[in-house]
């Protein structure tokens, strides 16, 4: 069986749940945060596989430039993880309920 | 050959995915990560981007997973305590997760007609990647540089002893 645009796309778009079913469930700030990370690179993948298929080596540039993004934002989250660690002891999602109407 | 390769590359990913989200240790969550990434490399590899399956690997499992590990250890993070299972959570979550990879999947089998024929790609892909981020994405470029700057005083900042 030849391996085609789709097989990568469905590939990508397992990952990509995985990671939702991850921000949905957990609880632990960090594990939340690697699990964006997930779908970020299973958006990453996606980007790839059409740069491949479609013979445009444009999609690589712009994961160049999803991987740069995605490491300044992992400095700056987890800095504000930490910051919230301080403030209230524990790393839980639902310590976080200032905006909770 | 690239048949198998690609199920093994995909099966570990999904593998070291289900790891991150299933763990109750968050250092166990972030070596599963370290793996799943390892193996999105392999399919980068699979997919001719070499740059960035080189890329990804010194970044992603290099960089970014220290950082991960490091905050892990310096907060002392330990084994979350046995709680009760959350069904609600995990039935909602359950519920959005597969209805959207269905959509996906579906979205997916649509392009199946389109690009079926694989090109044969060109290996030297790593100068047309220079090529591009020094002409049509020039200013992009530069502009991530401001981004990296912005991000390390951001972390900087947040991280000072006292908050103002």
């Amino acid at each position: 069986m030849d391996i085609g645009l789709q097989h990568y796309l469905v590939a990508s778009g397992a990952l990509f749940s995985l990671g939702l079913f991850g921000i949905i469930f957990r609880r632990n700030l960090i594990v939340v945060f690697m699990c964006l990370e997930l779908m970020l690179n299973a958006a990453n993948l996606t980007l790839v596989a059409f740069s491949r298929f479609t013979q445009h080596i444009d999609g690589q540039v712009f994961v160049f430039f999803t991987i740069t993004v995605a490491a300044a934002e992992v400095a700056v989250g987890l800095a504000l993880i930490v910051a919230i660690f301080r403030i209230k002891g524990n790393g839980k999602t639902e310590s976080l309920k200032e905006l909770k109407f | 050959m690239e048949s198998f390769l690609f199920w093994f590359f995909t099966f570990g990913m999904l593998l070291g995915g289900v790891g991150v989200v299933a763990n109750r240790n968050p250092v166990a969550s972030a070596l599963s990560l370290v793996i799943s990434i390892c193996f999105l490399a392999g399919l980068y590899l699979l997919l001719n981007a070499f740059f960035l399956a080189a890329i990804q690997i010194i970044v992603y499992a290099g960089a970014v997973m220290v950082l991960f590990l490091f905050i892990i250890m310096l907060l002392d993070l330990r084994e979350e305590a046995k709680r009760p299972f959350r069904w609600g959570a995990f039935f909602v979550a359950t519920v959005v997760a597969v209805l959207f990879f269905v959509a996906l999947s579906r979205v997916s089998h649509s392009m199946k007609d389109r690009f079926m024929a694989i090109p044969s790609g060109n290996s030297d892909n790593i100068t047309a990647i220079g090529n591009l981020l020094f002409t049509r994405y020039l200013l992009p470029f530069e502009v991530t540089s401001i981004l990296l700057l912005v991000a390390m005083i951001g972390a900087i900042l947040l991280s000072k002893k006292e908050l103002k």
